[in-house]
Parts: C-alpha cells; structure tokens; sequence
C-alpha cells in the first residue's frame, strides 16, 4: 500500500451488502399480534369478569417468568422483551376455561415454555406450537377443571354453564338451538361472543378484527385461516346430522377455537410451511382433522389437536411444496 | 398496466436527495488513480511508467485478451507512480497515478466529429473496445464483448436499462432528462451493431419525468419506452427482460439466450462519446448522496478521482458516516477509507449515518417466509442461510439452488431476525468454489 495512506484512522465500517435493511423486527412482529388479540382478551374479561383476568395475567406474566429463568440458566440471552413468550402465555391463557386454578395455567406455561419452546432450542426451533402444547398438556392432566365453565353473567338469554359445542356433541343440534332460544339469537351469540367457552375463544368478531388487522400489516396470510374455516365450513355442511348437506357451517365456523386457532395458531410463522401453497394444504388438513374430532371423535372440539398434528407434519410438507426458481420454466 | 415480475422488494428509494439536481462538472482533481483492472475478464498491463507525461484520452493501460478493457488518462499531467493502490472493489490493484498539471490537454485529434452511419457493425465495435467501455450500472463487463454474440445466438431485441432501481442513486435518472439526444443516437448506434428492429426503454414509473423526455426523444422510432412498475430488483437484466418482453431466461443461462442484450444508460452514453465524438471513457456520472453527505449531487466526474477529492465537490460530510457504499445501498460495496479512486463501475458513492446502517442483532430464523415470499429468484432464502450457518454448503448447491441466487439483498432487507441471508449464500458460494478447485487440482495430480 502507498505510504502515503493514512491507515488505522478514520475507517468506515464495511461489510457486504446489503447495507440497509427494512424497519420489520421480530419484537414488532410479537408484540403487533398481542395487540391484534387484545380486544378479545378485553371482552374475556368484561364476559368472564375477574376470574378471566386473573388466568390472563397468570398464563402471560408466567411464561414470560419462564422464559427469563430457562435463558437465564442455559447463560443465554434474555429475549423475554421480544414478546413472543409473553405471546405464548396470552395465547394459551386464552384456551383455558376461565375459572381454571391459576397452578394449572403455570403448569401450562412451564410445559409451552420450557419443555414445547426451550428444549427444541427456543425461537424459531420448535415444531409444535407451545401455546397448543401447553394446552394439550393441561387438557390431559386435568381434564375436569378442562372442561367446568362458568354461569355466564353478562348473558341474560344464554344463560349455559356448557359451551355450544358441549350442547352439540351430548344433547344434539336442537337442544343447543334450545339454549340460546332460537337459530338467530344463538348466531348473535356466537358472533359477538357472548356464549361460554374457554376465555379467549368466544368473540368472533374481536377475532376477526384482529385477525384482519394481522392480515393488513403482512403477518398473517388470509389463505390460512380463509382454507381452515372455509374446510371446516364445507365439510360441517356436507356431513350434516341428518345425513349429506343437512349442517349448521355458520355454526361450525364460529364455534369452540376454530377462529382463534385459524386466525391465531396455524399462522405461527416458527410452526407451520414457509410457502403459501404449503401453509394452505397446512390449512386445509387443519381443517379436515378439525372436522373429524368434532364430528368422529370423543372431543367436542379439535382445533388444538388438528393444529399440533398438521405441525409434526409441516417439515413434509416443506419439504414437498418449494418455491419455483426464475428460470425453471420458459 | 404492465405485469412484474414475481418477488422483489419496495425500500425507501431515498432519491429526493438528488433527483431534482442538474448534473454539474466536478472540479479538476489534483491526481488520479487509474486501477489496470476496472472490468471482469483480464487486467490490463500498463504501458506508462513513472516520470511520463500523458495527456488526456491517451491509452495508459491495455491487454491483448478480447474479454478486457483499457484503460485511458483522465487527466493531462506527470505518472508519479505504478504501484498497488486501494481498490473499491478488488480490495487492491496496480494502479497508474497521474498529477494534475491543470492543463487538462487532450491527446492529439480528439475531439472530433464522426458520422457513425458509415460504419459498419465491427468498426462501430473496435471503436468501443478501444474506448474502454464497459458495463457502467455496476457490473463492468466490457461493452464489445457483449455486443458481439457468438453466431448461434439470435438476437432480435436491445434493452436499455433505464429502470435504476437502487435507493439513492439519479445518475441515469438525470442522464435521461439532460442528455436525450445523446441516448437517442447511442440507442440506434448499438442497435445497428446488433442487427436487431426491436427496442426497448425500460424505465420505474417514479420517474415519470424521464419517461416523457425519453419518449420526446424516440418519437417516430421502432424503440418502445415503456413505464415499468417500481419495485427492486427491476434493474436486475433478467427480471427486467421478463417485464418487457415476457421471456425467462432460463436458469444458468444468459441474456442472449432469450435473444436479447441490455445495456445501462451511462454505458449508451459513453458508445454516443467514443463512436460520434471519439472520446474514451474517462469520465462518467455518478450520484454522490446519503444522510452524512452535506450537499449530494450528481456528478460528471473523472474517472480515478479519489472519493475523498469527489466529496469535497459535495461539501464533504455533516457529520461522520458510518458506511461510505461505492455503488447503491442494496448491492453495492462498502469501502473502509477515501482513498479508493471512481472506477468505470461507479454509479453512486453514499455516505449513510448509523441510522440509516442500524442493522439490529442477527436472531435465529422464524420462518416467517417473507424471504420465500419475496426472492425474485425463486428461492427459499431462509433454508439457504440455515445451510450457511451450518456449513452445509453442498446441500445448499445440490438441494436450494444456491447458484441462480442473484444477491440482490431482498431476503436480508425484509427479514425481521435481522439474518444476514445473502452473506451466509456468498458464503456457500465460495466454499463450493473452493471445493471444486480443490478437486480439480486433485484430478490434475492423478
């Protein structure tokens, strides 16, 4: 080099390109879907009343909690501002029924966080959906406290202490239709989410609100839940109760967790395809199986397993269904 | 309304900068520093030495390898030295430093008038060759080599990429609405040593203003300008033929495969230079713009003035940049001082703050798939860099295609882990690169 080069002193830092970079971040991402479930969380707590807020604060504030202690043992990081563990307990805590003893929502905060999350390696490793796993682990420890709800008090014609779906799979169509007094009314409830069921699942159209929010800012995209609730829809129509196209879709559609399921868990990025063709079969097998418990099974509802059985499958699936490379076709 | 192409990307063009801003002449530079090497193919040898005097326009430089390109003084004054110099590109390279005698003499007989209508298609390209030019959008392949397809390949239509699709840069922008004439004649100049009826001009419609001057200027032409969607990598060759003419080129294959050859603005400019007036290419337009720059401009400026002296012409910096980028922000090279020269590749020089560099801490993949859903190329971007992180390189090639990765810089700029995707390809890259060197050095021993 010449000599006459100044070296060492006022260097620029180089790297290779690109060197500007968008604004997205992962906190962003986390934090926005929080955002987008708020509303359905706030109504929980105006439906259930204290008992929902006190699970909501458990299931967040714990996994959170669990992230920090998992990361701080393994002297890794501290990612718990990211929002996603704080994602994970929210989620979770919105599967559970609201009167669930606060020890169990940890039980299902430590098994999603340390054992679904953490143990595959953390962000961006699991298969399985932590939140799902958390439930499914509740839901199998304690299958009682699972499935006692509530005597609704805000609902002065849905006076229930089952969720429609409950109704449905052990009394039949017309007792549920029964209970809510008539078809439309029970779609009112349904819709606007004054019905039972588990703390986060009930308001459809807070979930949709959300939902479309997330699909408006690129998180989310609309074929997912648009495939699952439309195959949930088809199929609950076509094997109706009183043989082939006899079903309630409407109903289907709205109720148990297929909403916040579609909207909300087969739309985790980490656990399911990474192209869209892939994340629509993902979709449309969620869909399938989730008709299948609802209809075959011993569950009245099957939107969390569905999920976590097309999750062990999502690596086939991208493995199948790639991306076109320019160039392959003329 | 025009089709794109699949993919790519809408950052902040950052163009407001320097659109608005008349292409004003740099200073003289006190000294230049011509690299032997500021083209793909073979390097130049240099055929001054210390002590000479040379005089602008005057062949300082050459090779005798069709795939090169040489090297002209910029300036009239005294060699002061051949030696190895900082390059913006190569790292280092010899170079020829001129002084300045402020004289700024041309070598005898240039400038002059030539009507290029008489010439035919090979003296039209010797003319180019010996002018150095080269590809000036940033790839700096040498124009003549391009221009002369082998028989087999039927070409029947010429692109000029006008669609300048980097953040920052207006070079070709103003280029465009100051010296339409010029890109008429070099446009039919390069179309009558292809052979070709057919053309195209491929411009972003943020520029609407060029749109119309170069519409103005073909008028009554065979040439189409057309006004393209916006979105990066447009400028990129094969997606902007797959914009205007449909076709895909296929993978590993080139331009003249699907019949067509492009070309970018500045070059047309320089074939106008060298074929009517007979002036090599010793200077070039180049955007200087950035948050750090004090006044950015776009520059007609010499070729091997250092970018510390072509700064100066900008009022130098407001305030310390972090990065200073030869090139634009998606694809361009980062250098680590000033004393790097502007080379024939130069299409911009950024000065960007921390701000504008803040690349957040690289997490672990989310798979989110913006990257799948946004590769121009067709890739999965994602996978790639997992491969890279690992060191499964050869999967990376036998499995993800990783050699039709173009390096754009999509994936990297959308990605929210802040994952340095295009560093881990270039990475597998090289380690395949080097793999298949060392297997072919094996064969030879046997």
């Amino acid at each position: 080099m010449n000599s006459e080069t100044k070296v060492q002193e006022n260097l620029f830092t180089i790297s290779t390109s690109p060197h500007i970079r968008g604004e997205e971040s992962i906190s962003k991402i986390m934090w926005t879907v929080n955002l987008a479930l708020a509303p359905a969380a706030l109504f929980a707590i105006y439906n259930f009343g204290i008992p929902a807020l006190i699970t909501l604060l458990v299931g967040s504030l714990s996994a959170v909690g669990f992230e920090y202690l998992v990361q701080k043992l393994r002297k890794k990081p501290i990612t718990i501002s990211d929002g996603s563990a704080f994602l994970t307990g929210l989620l979770l805590a919105m599967c559970l029924p609201p009167t669930i003893p606060a020890y169990m929502a940890i039980v299902g905060s430590f098994i999603a966080i340390v054992i679904a999350k953490h143990s595959m390696g953390g962000l961006g490793y699991n298969i399985f959906n932590p939140a799902h796993i958390g439930r499914a682990a509740v839901m199998v420890s304690w299958p009682v406290a699972m499935t006692t709800w509530t005597k609704l008090s805000t609902s002065v014609d849905a006076v229930t202490t089952a969720t429609p779906l409950n109704i449905l799979k052990q009394q039949g169509y017309g007792k549920l239709i029964e209970t809510f007094g008539s078809a439309p009314q029970m779609y009112k409830a349904m819709f606007i989410g004054t019905r039972n069921g588990s703390i986060g699942e009930t308001s459809t159209i807070l979930l949709l609100l959300g939902g479309i929010y997330l699909i408006y800012k690129g998180y989310v995209n609309w074929q997912v839940p648009v495939f699952m609730i439309g195959t949930v829809g088809i199929l609950t129509w076509v094997f109706g109760p009183a043989g082939l196209f006899t079903g309630d879709p409407l109903f289907h559609m709205m109720a148990g967790g297929l909403i916040i399921g579609a909207f909300f868990m087969a739309t985790d990025m980490v656990t399911i395809p990474i192209t869209k063709k892939g994340q629509i079969i993902f979709a449309i097998g969620a869909g399938m199986l989730t008709v299948l418990i609802r209809l075959k099974g011993g569950y009245p509802e099957g939107v969390c397993y569905s999920i976590l059985l097309m999750n062990a499958v999502t690596p086939l699936i991208d493995r199948l269904v790639r991306p076109v490379k320019f160039g392959a076709r003329r | 309304m025009i089709k794109s192409f699949r993919g790519g990307i809408h950052p902040n063009d950052c163009k407001r900068y320097t659109s608005d801003k008349a292409i004003e002449i740099a200073l003289l530079p006190s000294k230049v520093v011509i690299p032997v090497r500021q083209h793909i193919g073979s390097p130049c040898s240099p055929i001054v030495k210390k002590g000479d005097f040379v005089k602008k326009g005057q062949v300082i430089a050459n090779s005798s390898a069709f795939v090169s390109s040489p090297a002209h003084a910029s300036i009239s004054g005294i060699v002061v030295d051949v030696a190895e110099y900082p390059h913006a590109v190569f790292g280092k390279c010899l170079s020829i430093v001129i002084e300045n005698d402020g004289e700024d003499a041309w070598i005898e007989g240039i400038p002059f008038e030539r009507d290029w209508e008489k010439l035919n298609d090979n003296e039209l390209r010797d003319i180019i060759k010996e002018a150095g030019i080269v590809g000036m959008g940033g790839a700096t392949f040498p124009t003549h080599v391009k221009l002369a397809p082998p028989k087999e390949k039927e070409i029947d239509t010429f692109i000029l990429n006008a669609a300048e699709c980097e953040p920052f840069l207006t070079a070709d922008h103003r280029m465009m609405l100051e010296y339409s004439q010029r890109i008429l004649t070099g446009v039919k100049i390069v179309m009558k040593v292809l052979g070709v009826q057919k053309a195209y001009v491929g411009i972003e419609d943020n520029k609407p203003d060029a749109v119309s001057a170069m519409e103005k200027a073909f008028a009554g032409t065979t040439v189409e300008v057309k006004a393209i969607p916006t979105k990066y990598p447009q400028g990129a060759e094969k997606m902007l033929i797959k914009v205007l003419t449909g076709r895909e080129v296929p993978s590993g294959s080139l331009p003249m495969d699907v019949g067509v050859v492009v070309q970018n603005v500045g070059t047309i400019i320089a074939i106008y230079d060298a074929v009517v007036k007979g002036i090599p290419l010793i200077e070039r337009v180049t955007t200087i713009s950035g948050s750090a720059v004090k006044e950015p401009k776009n520059l007609l400026i010499r070729i091997g003035t250092t970018f510390a002296e072509a700064i100066e012409n900008c009022g130098g910096f407001v305030e310390k940049p972090a990065k200073i980028i030869m090139g634009g922000p998606m694809m361009g090279f980062a250098q680590s001082n000033l004393n790097v020269s502007i080379i024939k590749g130069v299409s911009g020089i950024l000065g960007l703050n921390k701000k504008d560099v803040n690349n957040g801490k690289e997490s672990p993949c989310i798979r989110c798939g913006k990257c799948v859903s946004i590769c121009p190329c067709g890739l999965n971007p994602s996978m790639l860099s997992i491969l890279g992180e690992k060191n499964f390189y050869e999967e990376a090639k036998e499995e993800q295609n990783l050699l039709d990765c173009a390096e754009c810089g999509s994936c990297v700029y959308v990605c929210p882990a802040k994952r340095n995707i295009v560093q881990y390809i270039r990475y597998c890259k090289m380690q395949n690169a080097a793999k298949a060197a060392q297997n072919a050095a094996k064969d030879e021993k046997k």
